[in-house]
């Protein structure tokens, strides 16, 4: 169980997926002008990576990983290298399916999230995640945990930049640095202070 | 000669004017990634070039035959089979660079650079135009990714392409190579600055600000 909770930390925090790892950083940027909306793509976020992750992990042992069909007579079959069209058909889908449910239940949330749910499918930090999933071998309780605490790691960034940003709205800058510029420069410095989370989690 | 030069500004307009990475926002999370040495800077700038060239020119010349409401899944399988043959083929012959790379090249499949140019400018275009434009992409975003990836290495270890420049003082030299060049937030840094750079040379790609000061009200008499 403990394994299970350091691992949440871990991808949320010392592992953080926009700013240690650069993923997931077009909509990082892209929607972090407001914090209303950064706190809806972090929500969306979490619930896609906390579904998808584990569904390929189960996708890529039962069907993909070398050896899976040994039950049918072929135990030389390696499909693994079918894993990348097989994740992102499942994000896809998994995208269109949310987005339906929600449709038809929440029409309130539906309406908050907007434009946010299908671009979740070109999310790399989302596709990241399956890809590390059979990088590091998770088993499927360990995926279902990455997926939900690195979509947290990343709604808590995407939050805390859109909470600076909105306060320097108001701030004489630079012409050149107005915007995007200086929202690199901010993403920096948060990736300073995530660093020390990588240093602590080093130096257990 | 007239022929030749038709597709010349669409082929130069995206290094520097409307570069990918520094005015469009795509394709960022690469272009950080792969930038602490310039070896993969390079082979990642070439893989993406070419995935992204192939697959404008294969949804340009089928893109009267594409439904819309499923265009974005038809997009994105073309663009994963792609990215899958140029893996197999990395890790065949570049096996080292490969590993660096790690999950990286299997990301280009939702690098947003080529879902944004298919869905912006091959999707409505005949092939010769797309492939022309994406090419042109690929080399605005190479340029960045090469700059950044010069300047990452040459400062971080005192080296280019593996090669000793700025002798270290471990070595005897006069250099002493800043750390930090090498960790996440020194990518943000470089990137920030050269967008700072770039919108300096050029004022008019600065960005309007958010809110204007009110006019500051005269002192009473």
């Amino acid at each position: 169980m403990s394994d299970l909770v350091s691992l949440f930390v871990d991808s949320a925090l010392a592992e953080n997926m926009p700013l240690t790892l650069f993923l997931g950083l077009c909509t990082f940027l892209a929607l972090s002008k407001r914090p209303e909306s950064a706190l809806g793509l972090g929500i969306a976020v979490t619930g896609v990576m906390g579904v998808t992750v584990p569904l390929n992990q189960a996708i890529y042992t039962l069907l993909l990983a070398p050896g899976a069909w040994a039950w049918a007579g072929m135990p030389d079959l390696d499909l693994s290298y079918l894993a990348l069209v097989a994740f992102i058909g499942v994000i896809a889908a998994t995208v269109q399916l949310l987005e339906m449910v929600l449709d038809r239940y929440f029409p309130a949330i539906h309406a908050a999230f907007g434009v946010f749910l299908p671009l979740l499918t070109v999310q790399c930090a989302i596709l990241a995640g399956s890809l590390f999933m059979v990088e590091r071998d998770m088993t499927l309780a360990q995926s279902a945990v990455f997926g939900l605490g690195s979509g947290f790691g990343f709604g808590l960034a995407v939050l805390m930049l859109s909470a600076v940003r909105a306060r320097l709205a108001y701030a004489d800058l630079p012409a050149g640095l107005r915007g995007l510029g200086i929202t690199f420069v901010l993403a920096g410095l948060m990736s300073l202070g995530f660093a020390s989370f990588a240093q602590m989690a080093a130096a257990q | 000669m007239a022929e030749t030069f038709r597709f010349w500004p669409t082929l130069t307009e995206p290094l520097v004017r409307q570069n990918p990475v520094t005015l469009q926002i795509l394709g960022i999370c690469s272009a950080l990634a792969v930038t602490t040495s310039l070896a993969t800077a390079l082979t990642m700038s070439a893989s993406l070039t070419v995935v992204l060239t192939l697959s404008a020119g294969l949804i340009a010349s089928i893109r009267r035959h594409i439904p819309d409401t499923i265009r974005l899944i038809v997009q994105i399988v073309i663009i994963a089979s792609l990215v899958i043959v140029i893996d197999q083929l990395l890790q065949a012959y570049l096996a080292e660079i490969s590993r660096a790379l790690s999950v990286f090249v299997g990301l280009i499949t939702t690098n947003c650079l080529v879902l944004g140019r298919t869905e912006a400018y091959a999707r409505h275009h005949p092939p010769l135009p797309a492939m022309v434009d994406a090419f042109g992409n690929g080399l605005g975003y190479s340029l960045a990714l090469i700059v950044i990836g010069t300047l990452r290495e040459l400062l971080g270890k005192g080296e280019v392409f593996g090669y000793e420049v700025l002798a270290p003082v471990s070595s005897g030299g006069w250099f002493t190579p800043l750390n930090l060049m090498l960790l996440p937030p020194a990518a943000f840094f470089m990137l920030g600055l050269l967008v700072w750079a770039i919108r300096s040379a050029r004022p008019e790609q600065a960005e309007a600000p958010d809110h204007v000061a009110p006019m500051p009200r005269e002192p009473a008499e």
